[in-house]
């Protein structure tokens, strides 16, 4: 699964046409075996894209009952930072409830979690896994894949707004001491003694890492060394 | 109770989002004397409340402010990143796994259970959304606080001198620091979380778990 996913990265990474979004959600669906994947977004201008598996009798569906008004996933995560399972937000209102229900119809599954985006010129997007599975297993599949699922997330954003033309704010560069703590790491190092050879904690030596890492699109550190090596920006 | 809002929430809870903006401005400007801008509603606001942040809050049972923070993911804007860009060479700080973490706050008459319970908050976020660090902004009382919640906070730098000089550093709650702090605050684990699940679901409208403690 690790490489899978590390592969899939890359293809998305390397992506130069909007078809890679379409490609990446159906490889998403089989890696994480779940029914669906939806990548959406509304740009600064309101303008919207969308990729993934919804059956576009689905879409229409929901551009025609005006659902975006009532879906407690929308009202869950706009304007939010946090992950939502939609289990957790709140379908009390009868509309929100039938809306699930006419949603289960056209193919979805009784779960899902959401990921909201936000870029820098108050573009929005959401990145949404959906599945069948009772609450438990559901809520176990968000804790094992939710990290997982998050970087992928941003990764999705990052190209976006790569495509958008912000580059230089989707892709800040590495500082020097991010760049030193992955060296010490592709060299073999420990944590501590890679801190010690710095001259910092562990602590902010991991601090530094997870920020590489982040910049990198990597999934882990192991991937984020692994990156940085192949890309040429740290050489052992 | 602890209540977990974003700033789109506070509208529909006016008394504790009023006490705790004025209660920031006793704080932050009165008694720490910090160049921050307090309003003519004598409230503290800077433009990082404007960016929808969330706010963990300590609610007391007369709905006013006892305590709170301000969280920022650092794949934002942040103040962090925008004011003290030694920590990391210039370069922005930025994950989705690193919030920012400020205006640590704690109302002149708030009980012992306060600091603890804002200590909570922050380990619950931790735990719910897969975060690894708090990067933040500290006064030297904030840092002794942190310490006796076992939180040891690693002041990376600090502008200023003296008793009045601001750190700025990184911080996070373990594991094993769970047990001692929910005991601290009273409640079990399972209604410390019930509390974050609740005000994310519902923006905070409120929970018959809150009767509970």
């Amino acid at each position: 699964m690790r490489a899978r996913l590390e592969a899939l990265l890359t293809s998305l990474q390397e992506a130069d046409t909007l078809e890679a979004f379409q490609t990446a959600t159906e490889d998403i669906c089989d890696i994480f075996d779940v029914r669906h994947c939806v990548y959406h977004w509304v740009n600064s201008d309101g303008e919207r894209f969308g990729a993934g598996t919804y059956s576009s009798a689905w879409v229409d569906r929901y551009l025609e009952m005006d659902y975006l008004r009532m879906d407690p996933v929308i009202f869950g995560c706009f304007q939010r930072f946090t992950p939502a399972n939609w289990k957790d937000l709140d379908w009390s209102s009868k509309p929100a409830r039938a809306m699930l229900e006419d949603a289960m119809t056209y193919g979805l599954g009784n779960q899902g979690y959401s990921i909201p985006l936000h870029g820098p010129q108050g573009q929005f997007a959401l990145f949404t896994l959906n599945g069948e599975a009772s609450d438990e297993d559901w809520a176990r599949f968000v804790e094992e894949n939710g990290r997982d699922l998050i970087v992928l997330a941003h990764e999705f954003n990052r190209k976006a707004l790569e495509f958008e033309g912000a580059e230089g704010v989707v892709s800040p560069s590495l500082s020097p001491r991010e760049l030193a703590a992955i060296r010490c790491l592709a060299r073999g190092l420990s944590r501590a003694q890679a801190a010690a050879e710095l001259g910092i904690s562990e602590h902010t030596l991991r601090v530094y890492i997870e920020s590489g890492r982040h910049k990198l699109g990597a999934l882990n550190t192991t991937h984020a060394v692994a990156r940085a090596l192949s890309t040429g920006i740290i050489i052992v | 109770m602890l209540r977990y809002l974003y700033a789109s929430d506070l509208a529909r809870f006016p008394r504790l989002a009023r006490s705790m903006f004025t209660d920031r401005a006793e704080q932050f400007s009165r008694r720490l004397g910090w160049d921050v801008t307090v309003n003519a509603a004598g409230e503290e606001r800077d433009q990082y409340d404007a960016l929808n942040p969330l706010y963990v809050i300590w609610e007391g049972p007369d709905g006013a402010h006892g305590g709170s923070m301000r969280f920022l993911p650092t794949t934002g804007r942040t103040m962090v990143n925008e004011h003290f860009d030694f920590l990391n060479d210039g370069a922005p700080i930025t994950s989705p796994f690193i919030w920012e973490c400020t205006r640590f706050c704690l109302s002149p008459g708030a009980d012992r259970r306060v600091a603890p319970a804002l200590a909570l908050g922050a380990g619950e976020l931790m735990a719910r959304f897969g975060l690894e660090h708090f990067v933040g902004v500290f006064d030297a009382r904030m840092e002794r606080i942190y310490r006796l919640m076992g939180l040891e906070p690693e002041v990376l730098g600090r502008s200023g001198e003296g008793r009045d000089a601001i750190g700025v550093g990184l911080w996070s709650m373990d594991a094993a620091a769970f047990a001692p702090t929910l005991a601290k605050v009273g409640v079990s684990r399972e209604t410390s979380q019930g509390w974050l699940r609740y005000s994310l679901a519902l923006g905070g409208a409120a929970p018959e778990l809150a009767q509970a403690v």
